[in-house]
């Protein structure tokens, strides 16, 4: 398969970034020709990586947080959400449903859950104190002839 | 983001906008602020008006059921849009938090 279009953009960690990188995916994807579902699925799922760089990977600090996404021939959307920040101890038990290492602070531990449930692809990189990378995909059905 | 209307133990919240990380700290305070009147057993959340919510969402609705189910109050929504409707299910919320009309 061979990419037909990309994007990367860097950001500051901050909270009011979350709803920019929402409407900078919204507007890449949109060559896709998503349904409104799909566009909300993919929404949902980079708000959720990209909190968890905001709280986790910097927790609160601050820092730069990359958002890369590809469109292939095939018609596959790969999104990326990088953060340079502290890594994750245990990805195994950062992944399971409810699970938090925040509960005074009511995350509710369904971030990774959501990526899974409304991305085809979820692919978790991490190393502590070096950052993590979050790989999501997502198919679009063939385009009308 | 927020409008409230309180009718004897029921107070109804309509939420507005977008209810990701960056706004769930504000909406948390004023919905506490609120349910600070202790008269208060019943919140009813109006989503009608809610264009977005992600699992920060989730952990602002948990935490409303704790503080008034510590008092024998309930939770209930109303309005969800299919998306959230999808989440609220996905994140198990039906069983401790009612849908209401």
């Amino acid at each position: 398969m061979s990419i037909v279009n990309h994007m990367q953009l860097e950001f500051s960690g901050r909270p009011q970034n979350e709803s920019f990188a929402r409407v900078v995916i919204s507007a890449f994807a949109v060559q896709l020709g998503p349904t409104i579902e799909e566009i909300a699925d993919i929404k949902t799922a980079v708000s959720e990586a990209v909190t968890n760089a905001i709280v986790h990977g910097y927790e609160g600090r601050g820092g730069t947080v990359t958002l890369r996404a590809t469109v292939d021939d095939a018609r596959l959307l790969t999104v990326e959400v990088e953060d340079y920040g502290r890594g994750i101890d245990d990805l195994d038990q950062a992944m399971q449903p409810f699970y938090t290492s925040k509960p005074d602070a009511e995350r509710a531990g369904m971030g990774f859950a959501v990526m899974q449930t409304f991305m085809d692809g979820l692919e978790v990189q991490t190393a502590p104190g070096k950052g993590t990378l979050v790989r999501m995909c997502k198919q679009f059905a063939p385009e009308a002839k | 983001m927020l409008q409230h209307a309180r009718q004897r133990d029921t107070l109804t919240v309509r939420l507005n906008g977008e209810l990701d990380h960056a706004a769930a700290e504000g909406v948390r305070r004023d919905l506490d602020a609120l349910l600070a009147d202790q008269r208060v057993l019943h919140l009813v959340l109006d989503l009608d008006g809610l264009t977005f919510m992600d699992s920060s969402g989730i952990g602002v609705l948990i935490g409303r059921y704790r503080t008034l189910a510590g008092r024998g109050g309930t939770v209930s929504v109303r309005g969800m849009n299919p998306h959230i409707a999808r989440i609220f299910q996905m994140a198990g919320l039906h069983r401790i938090i009612n849908k209401s009309c």
